[in-house]
């Protein structure tokens, strides 16, 4: 008989094999120390960010939504207005108010203040979307998304319209965007446990027994879409340091689907699945690109043609929801319980 | 007078476009609770079919320069067979999934044809000539209106009215409302599920083929993204009239159209780009008004 961990272990292991797993690959990339490397596992982090942002709403209130993306919209146009030179800014950005115009913020500030501005955005919005459910709820966010991408899209003295605004300072070394990516796991995690996010859950799962036993569907919504909006913004902001431009379509639909795919391929329901999935795919994708660019096999470069990266991704995301519907994780939380790892339920564990 | 008609016009032919896409969409929603997102990728497959075998950089019409009679059912067979094949390939492996996942399989799919698409034929658009001679424009009560949005109408209400003979009128018809309404229920007395979700599919890649036909007509180019616009709103015009509900898909697409020309001519010209934004906004309107749309079927709702 071997003895259970306490039950502090076991509520705080989560997030600390998951961020031990992020580790590895800042130490990886710290080992490998090469310019293109470092940018992959940069956005490999980015992407951990934003998906474990869309978790904290998806995963938890089981209510799909496309709209996230707007967020990550909003925080990285937020940081740009924040950390462009002054005198770039009213060249390209004139509309902007004064005060904003005259500012140059540090890296560190702005990130936060753009994931601020996602939330702030996303209480706004929140208050009357989040009377929704189910897919009309899924569509509700995509409008949200809609009217984001076509006010950034247009309105040419703020964003620049379609034109890519540049000026962004580029942040290259790694270890901000590691911290961001722990950050929001944690974030994430400590909501999953705490009071509001399990009564979203109950909501998830029985939503009239719920909220017979007195839980306020709306409200706790509300919460997790504040709190996953600010990761998501937070993700926005770090992407533009992370490549020093800003586009309005570079946050549309490409990216909703591919970080919901990454949600979904995970196990949507847990935290495990939403780094897992980013992991599994960053992976694979990394590897197919390193076939399109050619590999040396004994002297001969082998390549395979452009295009088919993409049709193996997405070959190989429907034979993974073929094998396991409910995502990598099915569903549940990688917890220390001994050794080796095993699962327990999500619904039970945490 | 003449500018009231010209803008009626324009309402009813872009709306057309819409409510086809929102009927191929509800349909298959109705009997299995997939959203597919591969049906704008359909649209443009069949796009593509056009110009087949030439996988040439400059658009070389093929299959496109057969005459009507052969070439309508060739490509209608096109999007029946991509439709049906995807079904039988992909979604038959996800009858017991949920939903999410089964929409983003089908969010795959799509990836893969577009990306097949992609390879083949570079993602530049390319100009291409079909029944050009439609565009020209025929006077109805002095407005000058082009022949093709008069013909778009009638096709779209010829379509309309075969589709609700189809299930009104016959057996597979009868089945498949029955699907639609509860499958399990009607799986119990004897309706062939398999049979009848293939069937749904093969009609909504028809109607996907139709739109394509009707969207290559209009542009007269060719472009991978040419779907997936007409999807998006066909999508939100699914929801807004009650996911399920064909009616009210028809009558939501019609909606939105009228509402996208409707907007593009009394908004202001300073606002007039950011004249989406203000379509999408009415979207959310009614989903706020009408949560469950504006047609939800009995099915629908809830029950405790």
């Amino acid at each position: 008989m071997t003895k259970r961990p306490s039950i502090f272990l076991r509520t705080v292991s989560t997030p600390l094999i998951l961020i031990l797993v992020l580790a590895c690959f800042l130490a990886l990339a710290a080992l490998v120390n090469s310019g293109p490397f470092n940018q992959v596992v940069i956005d490999a982090f980015v992407k951990v960010t934003l998906v474990v942002g869309l978790y904290v709403f998806i995963g938890n209130s089981g209510v799909i939504s496309f709209g996230h993306i707007g967020f990550t919209c909003l925080g990285a146009y937020a940081t740009a207005w924040l950390t462009i030179p002054p005198m770039m800014k009213k060249m390209a950005l004139p509309g902007l108010p004064d005060l904003i115009l005259e500012t140059k913020l540090p890296f560190g500030i702005a990130i936060v203040l753009g994931g601020i501005f996602a939330a702030i955005f996303a209480l706004i919005v929140g208050k009357i979307l989040m009377r929704l459910s189910g897919i009309a709820a899924s569509i509700a966010t995509f409008a949200m998304l809609a009217v984001i991408n076509t006010v950034y899209s247009n309105w040419e003295r703020v964003t620049g319209a379609t034109s890519s605004v540049v000026g962004i300072p580029i942040v290259r070394v790694v270890w901000p965007y590691f911290l961001a990516a722990a950050g929001a796991i944690l974030i994430a995690h400590l909501y999953a446990i705490s009071r509001s996010g399990l009564a979203l859950r109950a909501a998830r799962d029985e939503a009239i027994a719920a909220s017979a036993s007195g839980v306020d569907i709306g409200r706790e919504r509300l919460i997790a879409f504040i709190i996953s909006a600010f990761i998501t913004g937070l993700a926005g902001a770090l992407s533009a340091h992370s490549v020093g431009v800003v586009t309005p379509d570079t946050f549309y639909l490409n990216l909703t689907f591919i970080c919901l795919s990454m949600l979904v391929v995970g196990g949507m329901n847990s935290l495990s699945g939403a780094v897992m999935g980013v992991v599994v795919l960053s992976v694979i994708i990394q590897v197919l690109r390193q076939f399109e660019k050619g590999v040396d096999f004994g002297g001969t470069v082998l390549a395979i043609p452009n295009g088919l990266q993409e049709i193996t991704i997405g070959i190989v995301m429907v034979v993974i929801l073929i094998a396991r519907p409910s995502g990598l994780t099915r569903n549940t939380e990688i917890v220390w319980r001994r050794w080796p790892f095993k699962r327990v339920s999500a619904t039970a564990g945490s | 007078m003449t500018a009231l008609l010209q803008i009626l016009f324009d309402a009813l032919s872009l709306g057309s476009l819409y409510a086809l896409g929102a009927i191929g969409i509800a349909l298959i929603f109705g009997v299995m609770r997939l959203v597919n997102f591969a049906h704008g990728d359909y649209i443009s497959f069949c796009v593509f079919a056009l110009l087949w075998p030439s996988i040439d950089a400059a658009a070389i019409v093929f299959a496109g320069q057969l005459p009507a009679y052969l070439l309508i059912p060739i490509i209608l067979a096109t999007g029946a067979c991509l439709s049906m094949l995807s079904e039988v390939l992909v979604f038959r492996r996800f009858r017991n999934a949920n939903p999410a996942t089964m929409m983003i399989a089908s969010f795959a799919l799509g990836f893969v044809i577009k990306y097949t698409l992609l390879m083949l034929f570079s993602s530049r658009p390319k100009s291409i000539d079909l029944w050009s001679e439609l565009a020209l424009p025929v006077e109805i009560l002095d407005a000058r209106i082009p022949l093709l949005q008069v013909i778009t109408i009638i096709i779209t209400v010829l379509i309309l009215a075969a589709l609700v003979a189809f299930l009104k009128r016959t057996r597979f018809g009868l089945e498949m409302r029955a699907a639609a309404e509860n499958f399990t229920m009607a799986r119990m007395l004897g309706v062939r599920a398999n049979a009848v979700i293939l069937l749904a599919f093969a009609i909504s890649g028809m109607l996907a083929a139709s739109i394509g036909l009707i969207l290559v007509t209009q542009t007269g180019t060719v472009d991978i993204q040419m779907g997936s616009s007409v999807m998006l709103v066909a999508f939100i015009a699914t929801v807004i009239g009650g996911l399920g509900s064909l009616p009210g898909a028809v009558v939501a697409g019609f909606l939105i159209g009228g509402i996208s020309v409707l907007m593009q001519v009394i908004l202001p010209l300073e606002v007039r780009p950011f004249r989406d934004a203000f379509v999408y906004g009415a979207v959310i309107v009614v989903l706020i008004w009408r949560p469950n749309g504006l047609f939800a079927p009995r099915s629908a709702k809830q029950r405790v």
